[in-house]
C-alpha cells in the first residue's frame, strides 16, 4: 500500500493526470465516476488517469467491462444510478446476485435485503472502441506493476516497441519507482524508443542520446528508420545522431559477440575436454586405441539415468526381454536435486568397472598390436551398444536436469548460461583431479614409470599387468564422468558415444599423444575455432566441417600435434 | 619354386573355374528361371561388397594402411553414378519435371551447373575415377608426405569420412540431402527393374572383380608388390634402402579409391540407392571385417569374407535382427583375437594340427635314435 500511496503523490505532484481530487479517490472510485460519467471523452479521461496505478481491483473490473457484465442499477425509488457486478449463479428467474462495484459489498434495497437482478432488464455500462483502446492501455500498464519481474520486463519491453506516446507518462512514472535494475534499463529504454517517435527533434536527440548510452541492441531497427525518416526530412542533427547511435550499438553488438563467442568456444572446448581426457590417458598414455570409448561415456550418462529414477520415481528397464522394475525413492526437494553428486561417483566407477572387464578380456592380449586393438574395441563398441539398447530401450531416455543447472545469467548483453558455465568448472575440476591422481599419488607414480619404461619398471618390482588395468580403468572412469556430464545437457541413447568419438580422437591426436597439457590446449582451442567459424559462417555443419579440414592441414605442419614426446626410437 | 608354381596352378585353375561358374553358368541359370532374379540381385550386390573388400585388403593386408575412408570412395563413385541414372528419370519423377525431385522440392527451376554434364554416360563414367581419384591424391599426398601413418592415418580417414558424411547430408549441397538419390529408372536406355539389365549389370560386377583379381594378382609378382609388402613389414628399411615410399603409398591409395569407386558405381543400380549413411566411418570398419574375416594379406580372402559375412547379415536381419550387431561385434573380436588369419588361414591352421598330432608318438623315438 505504500507503493501506491508513493504512486498518488507523484500523481499529485507530476500533475501528470487527468485531475489530482479524483485520483485521490481511489481506483474503485475513479472507476465508478468513468462508468457514470455522460461524455466518452470524459470516460476515456478517467480510464487514462488510472494509467500505472498498481490497483488489483482495476484489471478484473475493466475486463467485467468490456466483456459487457457491467450494469447499471437505477432504484425504484429514485436517486443515483448504482454500477453493479452480476454475481454466482442463476436461480429460477434467471436473476443473479448483484454486487456494488464501488464498495464491493451486496447491493441491499431499501429494507437492508441483498437483491437479486435479472440481466436482461438493466441497462450495461457502454464502451465504444476508443474506450476499450484506452482500457488495453491501462491494462498492459499494469502489467508493469507486476510482482514477477520476467512479466514487467516482457510488459515494458512490448510497451516500447508500440512507440505510443500516449504510454509515455506512465513510463516515467515508473522509473524511480522500479528496483530491478534490469527492469529499471528496459523502463530507460522504452521511454527513449517511445520518445524517438515524438514529432519534436530535441525529443528525438535526447532519445537517441540515451539509446546510445544504453547499447540498446533491440531497438537498433527502429533507430535505423528514425535514420532514414530523418534523412529524408533533411533533418540533419537527428541523422547525426542517429547514425553515431547506430555506430555505437554496432560496435557494443560485435564485443558482445565476440565475448560471447568466446565463452561459447571455452565451454564447448571443456565439453571436448572432458569427454577427451579419459581417451588421453588410455590413447596417449597406454597406446590402446579404444573404439569403445564412446560406450563408456554411454555408460556413464545411463548410469545417471539410473540414479536420476531411482532418486524420482523408478524405472522399468526392458532388461534384455525380462522387463526388470528399479523401485523409486520418491524424494524432492534438495535431496532429488542433489542426486547428481550420487550420479558422478557412480557414473565413474560404472564406466570403470566395464573398461577393467573389457582390459582384462581382450585389451590386454593386444598391447603390442595397435591396429588390432582398434578393430576389436569397435568390435566391442557394436557389442556395448547393442546391449545398451536392449538393457535401455532403443529409445533416447532424458535426463532432467537439477534446477541449479537451467537459468542463465546476463552481463553487459552476454549470456553466461548456467550449464556453460557449469561445465567449465567440472572440466577445471577434472583436470586438476587428474593431475592430483597422477602427479600426488602412489598409483600415478606407477603409471607414470609403466607408461614410460615398461621393462624397466618390471624391473623394479612393480607389476605392470595390475598398473595396465588401473590405468584403464582409471581412462574409462573419466568417460563415464564425462557421460554424467552430457546427460544434462542432451539426450541420452545407446549410440551417444558414436557422436563423440571422432571429436575425442580428434582431440587428442592433435594435442600431442602422450602428453595430457597437449590435450588440454587443443581441446579449447578446437572449441574456439569451432565457435568462432560457426559464428562467421552462422551455420554449425560447415563450421565442423572446416575445423576438420582445418586439424587435416595442422598435422602437415604438426604431424605429431602440439606437443611432441621426444622419443629417440624411430618407429615410435 | 615347383611347389609354388603347382599352387599357382591350383589357384589359377580354380579361380579359371570360379570365374566362369559366376561369369556366364550364374546367369545362363537364372535366364532359365532356375536362379531366381532375387538371388542374382543379391549376390550382386555381394560381388560389389567384394571389391570393396579388395580395396581395403590392398592397403591393409598390402600395405600396413589401415584406412577408415574406404566407404567414402565407394559411395563418392556410387553418388557419380548415381547423378547419371538421377538424369536418366528424365520427367518421369513424382514432380514430372525435367529436373530431379529433390531439386523440385528445394525449390529449384533449373538444373544447377554442376549437374548438366551427367546426362553423359562417359562423362559420369569418367567422373567416376576423377571425383574419388582427386580427392585420394590430395588427402593421400598431405597425409604421406608428413609422414602420418599407423593409426593415425586411420584416425584421420576416419576423421575425413566423417566430415564428408556431415557434407552431404546437408540439403545445399544439392545431392539430395539425407535421403540422397533413389527412383533411379534407366541405364543406358535399358529398363532398371527389367531382369535383364540386371543380369548384365551382375556380369559386369563379376568381370570387374575377375580383372582387378587378376590385375592385383600380378602386381603382387613384380618388385612393385614385393616394396609394398616390405613398407607393411618395415616403412624405415625400405626408405632407407632408397625407396621413396610415400610415393608408393599414394599410388596404392589412388588404386584402392579407384576400385573402391568402380564398386560403388557398379553397386548403386544394383540397390537403387544411394545415401550418405554409406559413407560413414561405420561402414569403413564393416569392410575391414570381411577383409579380416576372410583374411587379410591374401586375395581371396576379402572376396570370402565380403560374401561370407554379408550372407550371414542377410540371414541375421531376418532370423535375428536385434543381434546382427551382436554377431558383426561379436565376429570381429573372436577373430581378431583367435583367428588373425582369417577364414583362410584355417585349412593350413588343421594341418599344422595334424602333423603335430600325427608326428607325437614318433617323436620321442626320433630324438631318441641319434642319442645312441
Amino acid at each position: 500500500m505504500r507503493i501506491f500511496n508513493r504512486l498518488i503523490l507523484f500523481l499529485l505532484l507530476g500533475g501528470l493526470a487527468a485531475g489530482p481530487a479524483r485520483a485521490a479517490l481511489g481506483a474503485r472510485a475513479t472507476l465508478v465516476e468513468a462508468m457514470l460519467a455522460e461524455t466518452e471523452p470524459r470516460k476515456i479521461e478517467l480510464i487514462d488517469s488510472l494509467a500505472g496505478e498498481a490497483d488489483p481491483v482495476i484489471e478484473p473490473l475493466l475486463k467485467a467491462w468490456r466483456e459487457d457484465a457491467l450494469f447499471l442499477y437505477e432504484p425504484a425509488a429514485g436517486g443515483a444510478r448504482v454500477p453493479v457486478l452480476l454475481i454466482g449463479d442463476n436461480d429460477a428467474d434467471d436473476a443473479r446476485a448483484a454486487q456494488r462495484v464501488d464498495t464491493a459489498s451486496p447491493l441491499l434495497d431499501a429494507a437492508g435485503q441483498p437483491v437479486r437482478l435479472i440481466a436482461a432488464d438493466l441497462n450495461g455500462v457502454e464502451h465504444s472502441s476508443q474506450i476499450r483502446r484506452a482500457m488495453k492501455a491501462v491494462v498492459d500498464l499494469l502489467e508493469v506493476t507486476s510482482p514477477d519481474r520476467k512479466k514487467r520486463l516482457q510488459a515494458v519491453q512490448t510497451i516500447g516497441f508500440a512507440q505510443d506516446p500516449l504510454q509515455l507518462p506512465a513510463l516515467l512514472k515508473r522509473i524511480p519507482l522500479e528496483t530491478d535494475p534490469d527492469v529499471q534499463r528496459a523502463l530507460r529504454e522504452a521511454v527513449a524508443v517511445t520518445r524517438l517517435n515524438l514529432p519534436e527533434a530535441e525529443a528525438k536527440l535526447a532519445a537517441l542520446t540515451e539509446l546510445k548510452t544504453l547499447h540498446s541492441l533491440s531497438s537498433y531497427d527502429l533507430i535505423r528508420a528514425a535514420q532514414r525518416e530523418a534523412e529524408a526530412a533533411g533533418d540533419k542533427p537527428v541523422a547525426e545522431a542517429a547514425k553515431s547511435a547506430l555506430w555505437s550499438i554496432d560496435n557494443h553488438k560485435s564485443n558482445v559477440n565476440f565475448f560471447g563467442t568466446l565463452f561459447r568456444g571455452l565451454s564447448l572446448g571443456s565439453i571436448l575436454l572432458i569427454v577427451a581426457i579419459g581417451l588421453a590417458i588410455t590413447f596417449g598414455l597406454m597406446g590402446v586405441i579404444n573404439m569403445a570409448h564412446g560406450e563408456m561415456i554411454a555408460v556413464g550418462a545411463y548410469t545417471t539415468y539410473v540414479v536420476e529414477n531411482v532418486f524420482g520415481s523408478g524405472v522399468t528397464l526392458p532388461f534384455f526381454g525380462f522387463s526388470l522394475a528399479i523401485p523409486g525413492m520418491h524424494t524432492s526437494g534438495a535431496l532429488y536435486q542433489s542426486y547428481f553428486l550420487f550420479a558422478l561417483p557412480l557414473s565413474f566407477v560404472a564406466a570403470a568397472l566395464v573398461g577393467i572387464a573389457l582390459e582384462r578380456s581382450i585389451i590386454r592380449f593386444l598391447y603390442r598390436r595397435p591396429l588390432e586393438s582398434l578393430l576389436a574395441t569397435w568390435g566391442v563398441s557394436l557389442l556395448l551398444q547393442q546391449g545398451l539398447k536392449l538393457m535401455f530401450g532403443s529409445n533416447n531416455v532424458q535426463v532432467s536436469s537439477p534446477s541449479y543447472l537451467s537459468g542463465n545469467w546476463t552481463v553487459n548483453d552476454i549470456i553466461f548460461g548456467w550449464n556453460r558455465v557449469f561445465v567449465i568448472g567440472f572440466a577445471a575440476v577434472i583436470v586438476f583431479g587428474v593431475w592430483l591422481i597422477l602427479t600426488k599419488t602412489p598409483l600415478g607414480l606407477l603409471i607414470r614409470a609403466v607408461m614410460q619404461n615398461r621393462a624397466m619398471a618390471s624391473c623394479m618390482g612393480v607389476r605392470t599387468e595390475r598398473v595396465n588395468m588401473l590405468t584403464f580403468g582409471l581412462g574409462s572412469g573419466l568417460a563415464g564422468l564425462a557421460g554424467a556430464f552430457i546427460s544434462q545437457i542432451g539426450n541420452v541413447g545407446p549410440s551417444l558415444g558414436q557422436n563423440y568419438i571422432v571429436d575425442c580422437f580428434m582431440t587428442v591426436v592433435v594435442g600431442g599423444v602422450g602428453n595430457l597439457a597437449g590435450t588440454i590446449y587443443s581441446a579449447l582451442g578446437i572449441g574456439l575455432v569451432d565457435q568462432s567459424l560457426q559464428q562467421i559462417l552462422l551455420n554449425p555443419v560447415l563450421g565442423k566441417i572446416l575445423v576438420l579440414v582445418a586439424i587435416i592441414l595442422f598435422l602437415q605442419w604438426r604431424p605429431s600435434g602440439l606437443f611432441v614426446t621426444r622419443s629417440r626410437n624411430l618407429d615410435d | 619354386m615347383s611347389s609354388l608354381s603347382k599352387r599357382h596352378k591350383i589357384e589359377l585353375i580354380a579361380v579359371g573355374l570360379i570365374a566362369l561358374f559366376f561369369i556366364v553358368i550364374f546367369p545362363l541359370l537364372n535366364a532359365q528361371g532356375v536362379v531366381s532374379n532375387f538371388t542374382i540381385n543379391l549376390w550382386g550386390k555381394y560381388l560389389c561388397y567384394a571389391l570393396l573388400a579388395i580395396s581395403v585388403d590392398l592397403l591393409w593386408g598390402y600395405t600396413g594402411l589401415l584406412s577408415l575412408g574406404q566407404a567414402l570412395f565407394f559411395s563418392l563413385g556410387g553418388y557419380m553414378m548415381g547423378m547419371y541414372l538421377m538424369r536418366m528419370i528424365g520427367d518421369l519423377g513424382q514432380y514430372k519435371k525435367p529436373i530431379p525431385d529433390f531439386l523440385v522440392f528445394l525449390g529449384w527451376t533449373e538444373l544447377p551447373k554442376f549437374w548438366v554434364p551427367f546426362a553423359s554416360f562417359p562423362f559420369a563414367s569418367a567422373m567416376i575415377m576423377v571425383v574419388p581419384g582427386l580427392l585420394a591424391l590430395v588427402f593421400g599426398f598431405l597425409a604421406f608426405r608428413s609422414r602420418i601413418k599407423g593409426v593415425y592415418f586411420s584416425i584421420l580417414t576416419q576423421a575425413l569420412t566423417y566430415g564428408a558424411s556431415l557434407m552431404f547430408f546437408r540439403n545445399d549441397m544439392l545431392m539430395g540431402g539425407n535421403n540422397g538419390f533413389t527412383d533411379f529408372k534407366f541405364i543406358l536406355g535399358y529398363d532398371l527393374r527389367d531382369a535383364v539389365t540386371q543380369r548384365g549389370l551382375f556380369i559386369a560386377t563379376a568381370v570387374t572383380l575377375l580383372v582387378v583379381y587378376a590385375v592385383l594378382r600380378l602386381l603382387s609378382y613384380t618388385k612393385f608388390g614385393l616394396v609394398q609388402r616390405a613398407i607393411r613389414d618395415g616403412e624405415n628399411r625400405v626408405l632407407f634402402s632408397g625407396y621413396a615410399t610415400a610415393h608408393f603409398k599414394l599410388f596404392i591409395f589412388l588404386v584402392a579409391a579407384l576400385i573402391a569407386a568402380v564398386a560403388g558405381a557398379l553397386y548403386v543400380p544394383q540397390v537403387g540407392i544411394i545415401n550418405p549413411s554409406e559413407m560413414t566411418p561405420d561402414k569403413s570398419l564393416e569392410a575391414v571385417v570381411w577383409c579380416a574375416v576372410g583374411g587379410r594379406a591374401t586375395l581371396v580372402g576379402p572376396i570370402i569374407g565380403a560374401i561370407g559375412v554379408n550372407s550371414l547379415k542377410s540371414w541375421a536381419s531376418r532370423a535375428a535382427p536385434d543381434y546382427w550387431l551382436v554377431i558383426l561385434g561379436g565376429l570381429f573380436v573372436v577373430v581378431v583375437l583367435l583367428l588373425p588369419g582369417g577364414i583362410v588361414s584355417i585349412p593350413g591352421r588343421l594341418k599344422d594340427l595334424w602333423k603335430r598330432w600325427s608326428k607325437k608318438p614318433t617323436q620321442p623315438v626320433s630324438d631318441s635314435t641319434p642319442s645312441v
